[in-house]
């Protein structure tokens, strides 16, 4: 600890024993009325959106939205371009049939679906963010493989150096440290 | 209310989906251990192999593209080919991944964790294969725009009224929402290989794909979701895609083609033929990275049955052409069928009939289908037998038209058959590439699937 400026803390990391332990330790660190933590595991665990009080991800509106405006798009642009800017008679169809249109509209429609699922999750989770308090730890890589974790940042108004060392020493974690870069 | 999948508990008896006692971190292990160690000199040679035979595949179709389509078999009757033989057989292939990563996870199959990754990748390269057939049967190469909706000097635009435009809005849409499916399933496990890295190179590559994921339960949340979204979207696309590419034949007015039965019978085909593709695959993979562990006979077990029952819905379409071609009461479809039986091409047919009708029927006994031999041999078979249906289907009925005297024979030239094998170099230079650099088994996945996962094991829920 000689370096002339110790940075400030940016949050504090603390490691459980398995996914019960992690589940336990989430309800308790709702109780206690933290709202800034995240926990961590290498898979998603049952029960957990219940135990940290999580609503239901709003992704299904979005992928809702995009569907809608999939196939409208796809259906104007049939109409518009087979009917309008370029009628042409094939087979004694007709100018306008929509049997004929569904296979393109439901193509597109699932097409900007797929794309809004996706792009859609990583906005709502705020990604591609490569950097973050939590990747200051040496431990954090772990969680990919089998460890679990519950992170605090800075910005929760309950955060405290000491207390919330306390507290997460206090619902089982091991391994509690200060996040800040070095 | 939460949005996870509700908890289905592995009935009792059940065998495990994953044996040898894993725990997470001999999970994580087992699965990066294939991509971190030294290559395997037999992957050099494999990927030798395969490049070669991609080059064949590039010096065919440059020498397609110089010449034209007159390098190929094609003659007056029968225009269409090898081409749309090899396209429709690719993308039937294709179809399995979706099928085990969209239906079987609707309908909550956790075996499928095993064998997903891998399958949805053959998916991707499978369809990339047929995507170059229709590409390059158009002949005037230069002007393959023109399938698309482009805004043109010309001031035309595509026949939306036709299946065939319908069939390139659904394939590449395939294409395009099972890439997005595949990279969804493999962000955790590209955050696993980044903190495994050891290489900086590795570590930036690896950092740049994971997009920065954290695997907090605020991002599971909404990752879930995601996943359970992108399934349920691509389950009536699986469904869709070789419906559309039936309706290639069924539209058009040609005896043996304009029927109705071909949208189920062409999805029944394309499940068949592609889950028999990964019990080949999956064979050949568990055997030479060890995963025996991981994906069990259990699994292979599961797939056989699948083959079974669309092996038989495929023999049922069959016999019900048959059926039809007689009530019809017309003329021009029994000629058709009596001629696919019994006329020129008789000899396809019947390889046909025994490989997709006969072959599956051996899965009826348990002893046969959880023999790694027979469902091997079984899978190679299956996999001929779909080519043959596909043949069968295109140049019987093209072959003896209404007008005798147009009637001929079609044989393919050493351009069908290079144009075919390179294809198989292009399909595995990008599978070899997958299993080398990419986790073949998805890693969060199996680990979500053990008993150890549960948050609840010996006590009483909430």
């Amino acid at each position: 600890m000689n370096k002339q400026i110790m940075r400030e803390a940016e949050g504090m990391l603390a490691e459980f024993a398995g996914p019960g332990n992690l589940l336990e330790a989430a309800r308790e660190m709702r109780k206690a009325g933290y709202t800034h933590f995240d926990c961590h595991s290498p898979f998603p665990i049952h029960g957990m959106d219940a135990a940290m009080g999580l609503k239901r991800s709003p992704l299904g509106w979005i992928v809702g939205l995009a569907a809608l405006f999939g196939t409208s798009a796809a259906l104007g642009l049939q109409w518009w371009t087979g009917s309008i800017d370029y009628p042409l008679v094939i087979s004694g169809k007709p100018l306008f049939s929509f049997q004929a249109y569904v296979p393109v509209t439901f193509a597109l429609g699932v097409l900007l679906s797929a794309v809004a699922a996706l792009v859609g999750m990583l906005a709502l989770n705020g990604l591609p963010r490569l950097h973050h308090p939590v990747f200051h730890s040496e431990r954090f890589g772990k969680f990919s493989d089998d460890a679990f974790f519950i992170s605090v940042t800075a910005d929760d108004p309950l955060f405290d150096a000491e207390k919330t060392r306390e507290f997460l020493q206090h619902i089982g974690g091991k391994n509690v440290e200060v996040l800040r870069e070095s | 209310m939460s949005t996870e999948a509700p908890h289905i508990p592995t009935s009792p008896g059940a065998p495990p989906l994953v044996t040898g006692n894993q725990t997470f971190a001999s999970v994580t292990e087992n699965i990066c251990r294939i991509t971190e160690r030294k290559t395997p000199p037999v992957w050099y040679l494999a990927l030798g192999a395969a490049m070669s035979l991609l080059l064949v595949l590039f010096g065919s179709i440059g020498y397609l593209f110089w010449e034209g389509t007159g390098i190929w078999g094609l003659n007056n009757p029968v225009g269409w080919g090898w081409a749309i033989i090899n396209f429709v057989w690719w993308v039937g292939i294709g179809h399995a991944g979706t099928l085990i990563s969209a239906i079987l996870f609707l309908l909550r199959q956790r075996w499928r964790t095993s064998i997903n990754r891998f399958a949805e990748a053959m998916t991707l390269f499978a369809i990339s294969c047929a995507l170059i057939f229709p590409g390059i049967h158009v002949g005037r190469i230069w002007v393959a725009y023109w399938m698309f909706p482009i805004p043109n000097q010309m001031q035309m635009w595509p026949n939306f009224r036709s299946p065939l435009l319908w069939d390139v809005f659904a394939v590449s849409t395939y294409f395009a929402a099972s890439l997005l499916f595949w990279f969804t399933g493999l962000i955790p496990d590209l955050a696993t290989f980044r903190d495994r890295a050891t290489s900086k190179i590795k570590k930036y590559i690896f950092g740049f794909l994971a997009l920065g994921w954290r695997g907090g339960n605020r991002q599971w949340r909404h990752y879930e979701l995601a996943y359970l979204i992108l399934a349920g979207i691509s389950t009536p696309l699986v469904l869709s895609v070789h419906s559309v590419v039936s309706t290639d034949f069924a539209i058009s007015i040609i005896p043996g083609w304009h029927t109705t039965i071909f949208p189920p019978y062409f999805v029944a085909g394309a499940i068949f033929s592609g889950f028999a593709m990964v019990v080949t695959l999956t064979i050949i993979a568990r055997k030479l990275f060890h995963l025996e562990d991981f994906i069990t006979v259990n699994h292979l077990e599961r797939m056989n049955k699948i083959i079974l029952l669309t092996g038989s819905m495929v023999g049922y379409a069959y016999g019900m052409e048959f059926f039809i071609a007689w009530y019809s009461g017309n003329i021009y479809e029994q000629a058709v069928f009596l001629n696919r039986a019994f006329g020129q091409y008789a000899w396809a047919y019947w390889i046909m009939i025994s490989c997709n009708v006969i072959v599956p029927q051996l899965f009826w006994f348990r002893k046969l289908r959880t023999s790694i031999p027979v469902m091997f041999i079984a899978s190679l078979l299956i996999n001929v037998g779909m080519w043959f249906e596909r043949f069968v289907i295109v140049v019987t009925s093209l072959a003896q038209d209404f007008l005798p005297a147009n009637w001929d024979y079609y044989r393919p030239t050493i351009w069908d058959i290079s144009t075919f094998v390179g294809s198989f170099g292009l399909f595995f230079t990008l599978f070899l590439l997958f299993i080398r650099f990419l986790p073949m088994i998805s890693i969060t996945e199996v680990k979500a699937v053990l008993p150890q996962a549960d948050p609840h094991q010996g006590g009483s829920h909430e």
